[in-house]
C-alpha cells in the first residue's frame, strides 16, 4: 500500500511521513491550515508556499518546509507533490507516487472557482482519498453570484432600515471569501479580531481584500451606521456582538442549505456558501481522477461509499476517529 | 403561489415576531380573497386532505432525482423534513406557471379521485414548474405538515392588524369545523353574526405553570382552587337541540365520547361547559391509562364503554341561555355552574369539579401534596375576579402541579430528532438495572438544553455499538434522572410498566451506571403510585 491508515492518521511507509496527522509525528505533510488538518506538535512540516503564512500564524514556531504547486519532492521511496484543492488560499491535494502507483489525498476541496483560492485541479490517480463533508444529494450549491446578490441585498435592506448586518463566517477562508463577494459601496465593513488577524496574514501575501475596520474595544458602533459586521460564528450570540443593535443576523455555510440547521442557529438569514464540494462536485472530482479505489473520509462516509460502490467503484470508508459529521462543530470547516 | 411562497420565505427568514406579523398582515391585505382564506386555514391547522402517500412521493422524488431510493431515505433523517428533502434533491425546474395557492390546492384535491398514473404525472409536472422555494411550500401542502414557526395566535394577531378587528373576537370566529369550502372570507371574518355556527367552541383559556412560591399571588382570599385533573380538556356545547364535544386541539370528539350525549338531556339549550373528560369509576377518576385506550378511536367498542366510562368534570360555564359569560368574573360563573349542575343525577355524565378550600397558602400546599390520593396531578388556582381569557394570558390562572416522580436510568438507545433538531441525537431509550441486565422502560425526548444535546450527540457518534436503521445502540455509560407524572402497569412493554410524560430532568454526570435505579425500584413505584 502506498498509503495506510494508522492511529495517527494517513501514513506513507515508503516515505515515512504522515498526511494531516492528528497525533504528533516526525514528518507531517499538511493539506491546509484549518485546525482539524494542521495540528501542533509535529517535528517537521511540509505545506504549499501559499499555505505557509497561515500555518505559521496559527502554529507559531514550527519547522516548516514549503513546496510550490506541482513541484515534485522525493521523500524516501516516495515522490510527492501538492496540487490546488480550491478550498481556501494555499490549500492542496497531496499526490504520492511509489513505484508507479499513484495515490491522492484530497484534503478538503471545492471544484468550483472562487475569487481567492487557486482553482481545483483534478489529478489522475489509482487511489483517491476523498473528503465527503457534503456527500448527500441534498447538497447542491447555488452559484456564487447568486449568493453574493443575496448577501448584498440583505445588507442593503438592513442598512436602509437602520440595522447592522451581523454575519457569521469561519475566520480562515470563509470570511475572506465573503469579503470578496461584498459590495464595499454599500457601507463600512467591520471585522472581529479573529477574522482581521487572518485578513492581515492573507493581505501580506498579496491576496486582495476590501478595506475593513477592526472592531476594537473602544470602537463605537454608532460611528459606523449600516455596517456589515463579519465575525466567527461563536461571536454572533456573545456579548461582543451586543453593541451592534439593532441587527439582522446571518450565517454563511454549506449547512445553511438545511432549514433545520439554520433554525437551530437561530439566525435570521442563512447563506449557502461552502468551501467544500457539493454532491455533483464530489462525483465529478472522483470521475476526473480516474481512480478505481476510493476511500471516503470526513463526512457521510458510509452513505457516500455505498453510493460509489453502486456506481462500480471500489469504495471504502477510511477508518479514523474523525470520520466527519462535522455538522454543528464550531471548527473551521464547511 | 409566488405570493404565498414569498410570505413563507419572509416568515422563515426571520426570528422576530414583529417581522412575521407584518409579513402576514400584508398578505391578508394584498392577496386575493380565496388565497387569504386558505392562508388562515393552513395556519390554523386546516390542511387539504393528503391525496398522495408519502411512500409514493419518496419514490417519485428519488426517480426524478436519479438516485436510488435508499439514498433518498438516508438523506431524509439528515434533512429532518420530508417536504424539504424532496425539494432539495430534485433537479432544477424547466417550466413555469402562473397559478395561485388556491389553484394548486384545488388541483391537489382533485387528485384524490384520480388514478395513480395521473397523480404521478401531475406531481412530477408540478415539481418541474416550480423553483425550489415554491416546491418546498407545495410539498408541505402535499405531505400535510404545515408547521412553519407561525402559531395560530400570531396569525390571528396579524389578521387583527390587517382587518382592524378585535383579536379575541377573531380567535373565536376561527374556532370550529369550518373549511374554505364551507365558508368565505366575508362570512368567516366580516359578517356580523359570529355565533352563526352552532358547533363553534370558544378559544380555550390556558394557565401557566406556577414556578414561584404561591405567596407571590397575594391574598389567598382572592383565589379559588380546584384539582388539576389528568384527563382530556374539552368543551361541551349544547345548542339548537344538538351537542358537540371539542378538544383543546380543536378536534371534534362528539362521537368518541357517546356517554356525553346523556349530559345533553339535562342541559338547557345555549349552554357551553369547559371541563375535563375523565374515565370515572363511579366515585373518582380512573388513572389516565384507562382513558388512553379510548384516545384515537373514532368508534368505541362496548367493552371499553363499560370498562372506562367517561364523564365531564366541568369547571367553567362559558355560555348560559345563549349568552357569552366569558367577561363575567370567574366566581360568578362558578356559582352559575354549580346552580346548573349540583342537583343533576349521576346519569347526567356531567358533574361540577369540586372546589378545594383555600385558607392559607401553606394549608393549600398541604392539600396539594395529597393530590395523588385524589387522582389529580396538582391544583388549579384561579383568580375569583378573572375573565375567561382567549389563550394563555399570565396572571389569572395557574397550574400548581405536584413535583414529578423521578428515577435514575441508563441511556441505551439514541435516535436523531426531526426539524429543528435534525442531526442532533434527541430521542433516547432508557433502562433500569435488573441483575446484570438492562431493561428498557421509557423513551424521552425533552428536558436537556441545546448544549447538552450537542454534547450527547458527539458522544453518541463515538460510542455507537450497533445500528438498527436510524436507531443506535450506545455504550451504557450515561445516567439520566427521568421525571414523569405517573406510572402504570403495561403488558405491552418489556418492563411491564408505562410512564406518563417521561422527560430528562438532569444528566447525572456524577452517577456511574451501577448506581442507576433497578427494576425493583420501578416496581416499588408502581406499587405505590400505579
Amino acid at each position: 500500500m502506498v498509503l495506510t491508515f494508522t492511529s495517527s492518521g494517513i501514513y506513507c511507509p515508503a516515505g515515512d511521513f504522515h498526511i494531516d496527522p492528528w497525533r504528533p509525528v516526525d514528518r507531517a505533510l499538511i493539506t491546509h491550515g484549518h485546525a482539524d488538518h494542521a495540528r501542533p506538535g509535529h517535528a517537521r512540516y511540509l505545506c504549499t508556499q501559499a499555505a505557509a503564512p497561515v500555518m505559521r500564524h496559527r502554529l507559531g514556531e514550527i519547522t516548516l518546509d514549503t513546496a510550490r504547486y506541482a513541484e515534485t519532492r522525493r521523500i524516501g521511496g516516495a515522490t510527492v507533490s501538492f496540487h490546488p484543492a480550491g478550498h481556501v488560499p494555499g490549500s492542496a491535494q497531496i499526490r504520492v507516487e511509489v513505484g508507479g502507483e499513484v495515490w491522492v489525498v484530497s484534503g478538503d476541496y471545492k471544484t468550483t472557482p472562487d475569487r481567492l483560492s487557486e482553482p481545483f485541479e483534478p489529478v489522475r490517480c489509482h487511489s483517491f482519498i476523498t473528503e465527503c463533508t457534503f456527500g448527500l444529494p441534498v447538497f447542491t450549491w447555488p452559484d456564487e453570484v447568486t449568493v453574493a446578490n443575496e448577501i448584498n441585498g440583505w445588507w442593503a435592506a438592513n442598512a436602509a432600515e437602520g440595522r447592522f448586518s451581523l454575519l457569521g463566517a469561519y475566520s480562515l477562508g470563509k470570511a475572506q471569501r465573503v469579503l470578496s463577494l461584498l459590495d464595499p459601496g454599500l457601507g463600512p465593513i467591520l471585522t472581529h479580531g479573529a477574522v482581521e488577524n487572518t485578513n492581515a496574514v492573507l493581505r501580506a501575501q498579496g491576496i486582495p481584500l476590501p478595506d475593513t475596520v477592526h472592531v476594537t474595544p473602544d470602537l463605537k458602533a454608532a460611528d459606523h451606521p449600516g455596517a456589515l459586521v463579519l465575525a466567527p460564528p461563536g461571536a454572533l450570540g456573545s456579548t461582543w456582538s451586543r453593541r451592534f443593535r439593532p441587527a439582522s443576523t446571518g450565517f454563511a455555510s454549506g449547512w445553511m442549505r438545511l432549514r433545520g440547521v439554520r433554525r437551530r442557529r437561530a439566525v435570521d438569514r442563512g447563506f449557502v456558501l461552502s468551501d467544500h464540494a457539493d454532491w455533483a462536485g464530489l462525483n465529478d472530482a472522483i470521475a476526473q481522477t480516474g481512480a478505481e479505489n476510493i476511500y471516503a473520509t470526513h463526512g457521510y462516509t458510509d452513505i457516500f461509499a455505498r453510493w460509489l460502490t453502486e456506481q462500480g467503484l471500489n469504495a471504502q470508508v477510511v477508518p479514523t476517529e474523525f470520520t466527519g459529521e462535522t455538522l454543528d462543530q464550531d471548527g473551521d470547516g464547511a | 403561489m409566488k405570493r404565498f411562497t414569498a410570505l413563507y420565505a419572509a416568515i422563515d427568514q426571520s426570528t422576530k415576531t414583529t417581522v412575521k406579523i407584518t409579513a402576514l398582515a400584508r398578505y391578508f391585505q394584498e392577496a386575493p380573497e380565496a388565497d387569504r382564506l386558505w392562508c388562515v386555514a393552513l395556519f390554523s391547522g386546516r390542511r387539504p386532505k393528503r391525496a398522495i402517500t408519502t411512500t409514493r412521493l419518496r419514490e417519485w422524488a428519488a426517480e426524478r432525482a436519479g438516485i436510488p431510493l435508499w439514498l433518498f431515505e438516508e438523506s431524509y433523517p439528515i434533512v429532518g423534513d420530508l417536504a424539504e428533502t424532496i425539494a432539495l434533491v430534485l433537479p432544477p425546474h424547466t417550466q413555469a406557471h402562473g397559478d395561485s395557492l388556491t389553484d394548486w390546492i384545488a388541483r391537489l384535491r382533485a387528485l384524490d379521485q384520480a388514478g395513480e398514473a395521473t397523480r404521478k404525472t401531475a406531481v412530477l409536472d408540478a415539481w418541474d414548474r416550480m423553483p425550489a422555494p415554491e416546491r418546498l411550500v407545495f410539498n408541505k401542502l402535499l405531505t400535510g405538515g404545515f408547521r412553519v414557526g407561525v402559531s395560530r395566535k400570531l396569525m390571528t394577531r396579524a389578521l387583527a392588524q390587517a382587518t382592524g378587528r378585535d383579536e379575541a373576537e377573531l380567535a373565536h370566529r376561527l374556532m370550529g369545523d369550518w373549511t374554505p369550502d364551507t365558508t368565505d372570507w366575508h362570512a368567516l371574518i366580516e359578517a356580523p353574526d359570529a355565533g352563526a355556527d352552532l358547533s363553534r367552541p370558544y378559544p380555550f383559556c390556558l394557565a401557566h405553570g406556577l414556578e414561584d412560591d404561591p405567596d407571590t399571588l397575594g391574598d389567598p382570599r382572592d383565589w379559588l382552587a380546584e384539582w388539576k385533573w389528568d384527563g382530556i380538556r374539552g368543551q361541551l356545547i349544547a345548542r339548537g337541540g344538538e351537542h358537540f364535544v371539542w378538544s383543546r386541539g380543536e378536534e371534534l370528539m362528539t362521537d368518541r365520547f357517546p356517554e356525553l350525549a346523556r349530559a345533553r338531556d339535562f342541559l338547557p339549550d345555549g349552554t357551553v361547559l369547559d371541563g375535563e373528560i375523565v374515565a370515572w369509576d363511579g366515585a373518582q377518576p380512573m388513572p389516565f391509562n384507562a382513558l388512553q385506550k379510548r384516545i384515537g378511536r373514532k368508534t368505541v367498542p362496548k367493552k371499553l364503554l363499560k370498562d372506562a366510562p367517561v364523564i365531564l368534570l366541568a369547571y367553567d360555564l362559558l355560555e348560559q341561555a345563549g349568552r357569552d359569560l366569558r367577561n363575567t368574573p370567574f366566581e360568578a360563573r362558578r356559582t352559575a355552574l354549580e346552580a346548573l349542575l349540583n342537583d343533576l343525577p349521576d346519569a347526567a355524565t356531567v358533574r361540577p369539579s369540586p372546589l378545594v378550600p383555600v385558607t392559607t397558602w401553606s394549608e393549600l400546599g398541604q392539600t396539594r401534596s395529597t393530590a395523588r390520593d385524589a387522582r389529580a396531578e396538582g391544583l388549579m388556582l384561579k383568580r375569583r375576579a378573572s375573565a375567561y381569557h382567549a389563550g394563555r394570558k399570565k396572571g389569572d390562572w395557574w397550574k400548581w402541579k405536584l413535583d414529578p416522580l423521578t428515577i435514575d436510568a441508563v441511556m441505551i438507545y439514541a435516535q436523531q430528532g426531526h426539524g429543528r433538531r435534525a442531526n442532533l441525537f434527541t430521542d433516547f431509550t432508557f433502562a433500569v438495572r435488573d441483575g446484570n441486565d438492562l431493561v428498557p422502560f421509557a423513551k424521552a425526548y425533552s428536558g436537556l438544553t441545546d448544549d447538552e444535546f450537542r454534547k450527547i450527540t458527539q458522544w453518541v457518534r463515538r460510542n455507537t455499538l450497533q445500528r438498527f436503521g436510524p436507531v443506535r445502540q450506545v455504550r451504557p455509560e450515561h445516567v439520566f434522572e427521568i421525571a414523569f407524572e405517573g406510572i402504570h402497569e403495561s403488558p405491552r412493554h418489556k418492563s411491564g410498566v408505562a410512564l406518563r410524560f417521561p422527560r430528562m430532568k438532569r444528566w447525572r454526570h456524577d452517577k456511574p451506571v451501577n448506581e442507576a435505579n433497578t427494576m425493583d425500584d420501578l416496581r416499588a413505584l408502581l406499587a405505590q403510585y400505579g
